[in-house]
């Protein structure tokens, strides 16, 4: 085992911050390995949901009361450090429900102003939430649309990248990691060819955003979306970076109250960025729980977190290795996630066994069903790690995955 | 015994290992395809329903946890003979009594895809093959 010397985090000063992590399931301590589903949340982001409730519960932007400015400044506060976070402005960070809602309202605004056969290019790593608003937008309006192949290592191939994006290509959209193997896209390369040809580029970091450093100067993306529950940040919340140029010619994806300028009977005219975007009452609190989920990485340090996901992964790999009958999917360099198989075993009764031992992971398709299909599977169990995870959870989930074939006897 | 060792008994694993009447059908009366889209589980039966609307013959070709597969399989031993009447009557409690297992709700869609598929592929032999024959 690794001592604690080398962690390049203070893991065990982190978990006092989660008040969960605490909690017994069936009797064992909780080993929670579901962070790519959702991350567990730190007393910070919980008491700001609380203060905010009890004590400055206003609508913002509307009331002229002292509730409704101060909620007001501290939802706008959350925006600026979210943009200060990616090194955006803040007119460019456009609160939304969650990556998913995200990427409906690029992929409906875009895709208003495209002509029949106009292309569109995704990749076969998509979670649906980046397939399925294209596919059915390319349904409708008669756009094609095309897949960019995963290679052996199941990386995005680079042959097939330059292939799929051509001078047809009006919008090109990748994930930066995969939520369902973990591999790293090259994004920063892959809109420079998008440019190249002419194409907008849309980055989906949800799985991203919670465990490297973002520069949107350096990527270069016009788009990029993330969900704040997956960065310690309540549920509810998520953000689309966009280029402001770009957004300020965009068509808004929701109308009604806060988004307008001036309403009349002929015609209406729409408010400034974000707020253009931003229809009817959002989710107030959880924008400043999401800001203070941000101050929270920033503290711990974005390039830190990354290291640390490399400790882990490479610990937890080391000790997959040595199982007979696993199947890992995914590169060797990949995020915090590792997909995998127990032979004879079926990825649903592995969890329901790891979780006897109170490990959580998930067992499915992802929401990645072409990727699937692609790797011919239709389930895996998934392990993805955080940065309060530790080594010793690793051992308690390996002891748990060698339950798994006793009980099978495999 | 805990939890796990009561839900992946023997017998559970024993029909999920080797499930009875598997495999697949050129002359069924009515085959159906099922698929629980939350878990990945997957079902095909076949049946072929005499004239005194008995089933005469059973295979199935399931595809998924252990709990959907020895459900199916257990399903499929159970069903054999029976009048389709006895079968509309079988219900959700039936299933779980067959198993004999103690299953949580998120499992309750693997449990139950056999019932499912059986259900519907009697459904779709009385809409549209019955009638032509």
């Amino acid at each position: 085992m690794l001592s604690t010397q080398t962690k390049s985090l203070d893991v065990e000063q982190i978990r006092k911050d989660f008040p969960i992590l605490q909690r017994k399931v069936h009797n064992k301590p909780l080993v929670y390995f579901d962070n790519a589903a959702t991350s567990q949340k730190p007393k910070q982001v919980i008491d700001a949901l609380n203060f905010y409730y009890n004590n400055y519960n206003a609508n913002v932007h509307r009331s002229i009361h002292q509730l409704g400015e101060e909620a007001t400044a501290a939802y706008e506060k959350a925006r600026e450090k979210i943009a200060e976070f990616i090194n955006a402005q803040y007119q460019e960070i456009i609160f939304t429900k969650n990556s998913t809602e995200g990427l409906n309202l690029i992929a409906y605004s875009l895709t208003s102003s495209l002509k029949p056969g106009d292309e569109i290019v995704i990749s076969q790593l998509e979670h649906h939430s980046n397939f399925v608003p294209w596919q059915q937008m390319a349904k409708h309006l008669g756009l094609k649309l095309k897949f960019i192949k995963i290679n052996e290592e199941a990386e995005l191939d680079e042959n097939s990248i330059r292939e799929t994006i051509t001078k047809n290509t009006k919008i090109v959209s990748v994930n930066h990691i995969s939520n369902a193997i973990g591999t790293i896209n090259p994004v920063e390369e892959i809109t420079k060819i998008a440019h190249e040809n002419g194409a907008l580029m849309v980055v989906d970091g949800s799985q991203s955003a919670p465990h490297m450093p973002l520069d949107m100067k350096k990527i270069n993306s016009d788009f990029y979306v993330f969900t704040g529950h997956k960065m310690l940040g309540p549920t509810g919340v998520g953000v689309v970076y966009g280029k402001k140029e770009l957004l300020e010619n965009m068509r808004p994806f929701l109308y009604g109250g806060e988004m307008i300028n001036e309403v009349k009977f002929e015609d209406t005219t729409f408010n400034q960025l974000p707020w253009k975007f931003e229809a009817g009452t959002p989710n107030i609190a959880e924008g400043i729980g999401l800001g203070v989920a941000v101050d929270y990485l920033k503290k711990v340090g974005m390039k830190q977190i990354f290291e640390r996901d490399r400790e882990i992964v490479d610990y937890a790999m080391e000790r997959m290795k040595n199982i007979d009958g696993i199947t890992i999917y995914g590169p060797k360099e990949r995020g915090s996630i590792i997909s995998f198989n127990v032979h004879g075993v079926h990825a649903h009764d592995v969890s329901q066994i790891l979780d006897s031992e109170g490990v959580a992971i998930r067992a499915g398709h992802h929401c990645c069903m072409p990727l699937m299909s692609v790797l011919g599977v239709t389930a895996t169990a998934r392990a993805s790690f955080y940065l309060y995870n530790t080594e010793q959870e690793i051992d308690t989930f390996i002891n748990a995955i060698h339950k798994v074939k006793k009980v099978f006897g495999v | 015994m805990d939890t796990i060792e009561l839900m992946y008994q023997e017998n559970i694993l024993d029909h999920y290992k080797s499930p009875r009447n598997f495999g697949r059908m050129e002359n069924a009366s009515v085959h159906h395809h099922e698929y629980n889209p939350l878990c990945g589980d997957e079902l095909d039966m076949f049946l072929v329903i005499d004239k005194h609307k008995k089933i005469a013959d059973i295979k199935v070709n399931p595809h998924g946890c252990a709990i959907s597969v020895a459900s199916a399989s257990m399903l499929s031993e159970e069903i054999k003979g029976k009048s389709i009447g006895e079968i509309e009557k079988l219900k959700k409690e039936d299933i779980l009594e067959m198993l004999g297992i103690p299953i949580s709700p998120v499992r309750l869609k693997c449990a139950l895809l056999s019932l499912d598929t059986l259900k519907n592929s009697i459904l779709i032999f009385e809409k549209y093959v019955n009638k032509q024959v």
